[in-house]
């Protein structure tokens, strides 16, 4: 049966917070863009992002962009590639501000400017002392910024595909992306989508842990779809585990909480931050106290009868700042700690919750990949990454808190940008390859016709449970070994899952089914970059190679789904401008 | 813990039936989602939306034992058994505990959901005092889960010609703004016989919503808009 075709100039797969920003640039100019959600956009995880957006402002005291840049280069670990990091940075006030004109309700100063909090890792004049560098929308920054740009999406008419899950890219024989196919959920219908560029902007795969911030949505659907197409995925070791997720919910309570002057304390009530960070204290970067956390619970000082947790206390700020400020974290905190912040301090553990790796990309967000025997990278034409699922890298091995939203603000539009001017230097559409549906409808006939096997439920357990064991705040070389023989087993079982339910209309099961393959995929990613990486470099703690190792680990890792293979690109330490800032020792 | 569940699927099914279920439920179960997810293991054609699981999105709005909310921050202790669970009532529904939101997402864009000022923009941020800044709260917060506009009776009588009380909510934050230069044009876009005027406040919205907003007092709010312009 053929499938039924539709034409654009670009589509995009997501519809967050960068894929948002992308179309919303495209629409704008005119040009002819859909966007794929497996969710109405609003409910796309960037809604969950509580405490703000980075930029230098300087609305509270004086703040510089070279200060921004250099804290998330050291916070990086400095395995973040320059060029990229001070493009970002460079651009966070404009975009900012540009959100702001479309409507972002920002909490104000007394001045009418945008009210900034602290926020950890983020300082003055390199490394002194804490700055207000976190544009906040009372502690739901995310939820007002993601609403903020569907709606002037509205306002420029851009065309959504609301609950459609893209299933496959489809590149032609010289290897052009040349557009993807989707499956319609409500009617289960598979389309095929032709687009002269295609932009991948799913997110991040924080479900492949058993302890996740993450929407059940975080599939790294664009991971898997760029894996299979052959395309490598970059830096998957890294894993940035949040201080502060609610223990035994997973659900997040932000740094803001920190940055308003909450304290982390062990079950003798002392505040333990300071002896792992004398001078950042509670906001030193997030691997940083992740890791002092982890590491009170190892010696005896967790709280509770389990001593699996610390206390996050912030009663000392009184009602009317936590009302006013964060009011969202006092709603959390009582329906799934069941405590009263204003009184009582917050049962917190370590929480997987961002993927600081993904698809390689530019920092104009076109996917480059090495290309040849030469291994320079080059640019794989009509495909782009931006947002969670991209790895620019701005992050490097470790993120620093509110560079996740500008990352989304500053590479959806710079994206959105170059597409307009690349659209124009190739106006037409290629053919489409005459296989270009035959990978994704092998996977869901695969699906239909199976009578029996594994179910998606236990394989999904069993993928979260090794993850979570074996490549969790502490890593060692036999765990994860271990992990990765196990994690390939999951692999296998999850090629031979079975559903019931073969129904066609809002089969949320074969949606569940078309997940798992991404998620497996991005778990084996995980276990053997991290395997391979015998160092400590930001949230890739080896217990076994304790130390940061630039003479051999200063270099991106790069994983094939085919064969499971490892390459390595060097880190780019050139900024566009600047000096640039050579590794050294970080403390906070 | 015993459910009664609405199923409907749509190949399959001539009309919609309530199905039993018995769950054990584990010690870290709390909210209402963990628990259905359980059932969901057991049987896998049960239909759904979820993702968040913190009451942020809006995904998993439903009737729970004839209320309208969040299964992800409804804690299973408050519950009578067996919990009845059925899809937001008003809407179509597309199988089992999914509705069809078109008409309800039809209202949102009606009002023109998005800020209005034709000025160009100053080179650095628009200037709004805190106080100003504060007339939102209460409004922006919305996380279209749609549970207050389908538990009000005049939104099911007239979905179509009712903007309901989401979409209102939603017209008066951008009323509120002091950014937004439009608000005679929203109030003319609201001034009808059903647009607006079908609130008869029977305040089932506020009573719903999961997020504790008062679209009853917003949609009171630009009544009083109204009445102001006219003298």
């Amino acid at each position: 049966m053929a499938l039924s075709r539709q034409i654009f100039d670009t589509v995009i797969v997501g519809g967050g917070g960068s894929g948002l920003r992308a179309a919303l640039q495209l629409a704008e100019a005119g040009h002819h863009v859909a966007v794929f959600s497996k969710v109405f956009p609003t409910r796309s995880h960037t809604v969950a992002a509580q405490g703000g957006i980075g930029a230098s402002l300087g609305n509270m005291q004086e703040d510089h962009w070279l200060w921004h840049m250099y804290d998330t280069i050291k916070g990086s670990d400095y395995l973040g590639d320059q060029d990229a990091i001070e493009f970002m940075c460079r651009k966070a006030a404009e975009v900012v501000y540009e959100l702001e004109h479309f409507g972002m309700p920002f909490d104000r100063n007394p001045d009418g400017t945008i009210y900034q909090r602290p926020f950890g890792g983020h300082s003055q004049n390199f490394g002194e002392r804490p700055v207000q560098r976190a544009c906040a929308a009372a502690d739901r920054t995310g939820h007002a910024m993601l609403h903020t740009l569907y709606q002037r999406n509205v306002r420029a008419h851009c065309q959504f595909f609301v609950e459609w899950m893209a299933l496959d890219l489809i590149r032609d024989y010289e290897g052009v992306v040349v557009g993807i196919v989707a499956l319609e959920m409500e009617t289960g219908e598979v389309v095929i989508f032709q687009a002269k560029s295609t932009i991948l902007a799913t997110g991040g795969a924080g479900r492949i842990y058993h302890s996740s911030t993450n929407a059940f949505i975080n599939t790294g659907d664009g991971l898997g779809m760029a894996a299979r197409a052959g395309v490598p995925l970059e830096d998957m070791e890294f894993w940035q585990f949040h201080p502060t997720g609610v223990a035994g919910a997973g659900v997040l309570i932000t740094e803001g909480v920190r940055g308003e002057g909450g304290i982390l304390l062990n079950s003798e009530g002392e505040r333990f931050m300071e002896r792992y960070a004398p001078t950042m204290k509670d906001l030193a970067s997030r691997d940083v106290v992740s890791r002092g956390i982890d590491q009170e619970i190892k010696e005896g000082r967790g709280v509770g009868p389990e001593k699996d947790h610390v206390l996050l206390k912030l009663d000392h700020l009184g009602a009317e700042v936590i009302n006013k400020r964060l009011p969202g974290i006092r709603e959390i905190a009582l329906k799934f700690a069941n405590v009263d912040p204003i009184r009582e301090p917050i049962p917190v553990v370590p929480t997987c919750h961002y993927q600081m790796g993904g698809i390689p990309t530019n920092y104009y967000g076109q996917v480059v990949a090495p290309r040849g025997a030469l291994g320079s990278s080059e640019v794989i034409p009509g495909l782009y990454a931006i947002g969670e699922c991209a790895c620019v890298s701005v992050h490097g091995a470790n993120r620093l808190g509110t560079n996740s939203l500008l990352d989304l603000l500053v590479f959806g539009k710079s994206a959105g940008d170059h597409l307009c001017q690349w659209l124009k230097s190739n106006p037409q559409h290629r053919d489409l390859p005459h296989d270009a549906a035959d990978r994704s409808m092998e996977r869901l006939s695969r699906l239909d016709s199976a009578q029996s096997g594994e179910n998606i439920t236990e394989v999904a357990q069993a993928m979260r449970r090794t993850v979570q064991h074996h490549a969790g705040v502490f890593r060692t070389g036999p765990l994860l070994r271990e992990g990765v023989e196990k994690i390939r087993e999951v692999a296998q079982r999850a090629r031979n899952t079975a559903i019931k339910d073969k129904s066609r209309v809002f089969n949320t099961a074969r949606i569940e089914a078309l997940e798992l393959e991404n998620l497996v995929i991005v778990a084996e990613a995980t276990l053997v970059a991290a395997e391979a990486r015998t160092e400590s470099r930001g949230a890739q703690a080896r217990e076994d190679f304790k130390d940061r190792d630039d003479k051999n680990w200063l270099k991106h890792s790069l994983w094939y789904l085919e064969g499971s293979r490892l390459d390595y690109k060097p880190v780019n330490l050139q900024p566009l401008t600047v000096e640039s800032f050579e590794p050294k020792v970080r403390v906070y | 813990m015993k459910f009664s569940i609405y199923r409907y699927n749509p190949e399959k099914d001539d009309k919609p039936y309530m199905q039993d279920y018995e769950v054990e439920l584990q010690h870290s179960d709390r909210m209402l989602l963990d628990a259905i997810l359980r059932i969901k293991a057991m049987d896998d054609s049960l239909g759904l939306r979820k993702s968040c699981r913190e009451g942020v999105c809006g995904s998993d709005g439903m009737n729970i034992n004839g209320k309208n909310g969040l299964a992800c921050i409804t804690p299973l202790k408050d519950l009578k058994e067996p919990v009845i669970l059925r899809p937001l009532p008003g809407l179509p529904v597309i199988r089992d505990l999914i509705v069809d939101m078109s008409q309800f997402f039809k209202q949102y864009h009606s009002i023109k959901p998005y800020l209005v000022n034709d000025n160009p923009p100053p080179q650095k941020e628009r200037l709004q005092s805190p106080e100003d800044r504060e007339e939102l709260n209460g409004l922006y917060e919305c996380v279209l889960c749609a549970c207050c506009s389908t538990s009000c009776p005049s939104f099911w009588w007239n979905p179509d010609k009712f903007v309901g009380p989401a979409a209102l909510l939603q017209a008066y934050r951008f009323i509120a703004d002091t950014r937004d230069d439009a608000t005679s044009e929203r109030l003319d876009n609201l001034e009808d016989p059903y647009r607006l005027f079908r609130c008869h406040t029977i305040m089932n919205c506020a009573d719903v919503c999961p997020k504790g907003l008062n679209p009853t007092e917003a949609i009171g709010k630009i009544k009083e808009q109204m009445v102001k312009r006219m003298v």
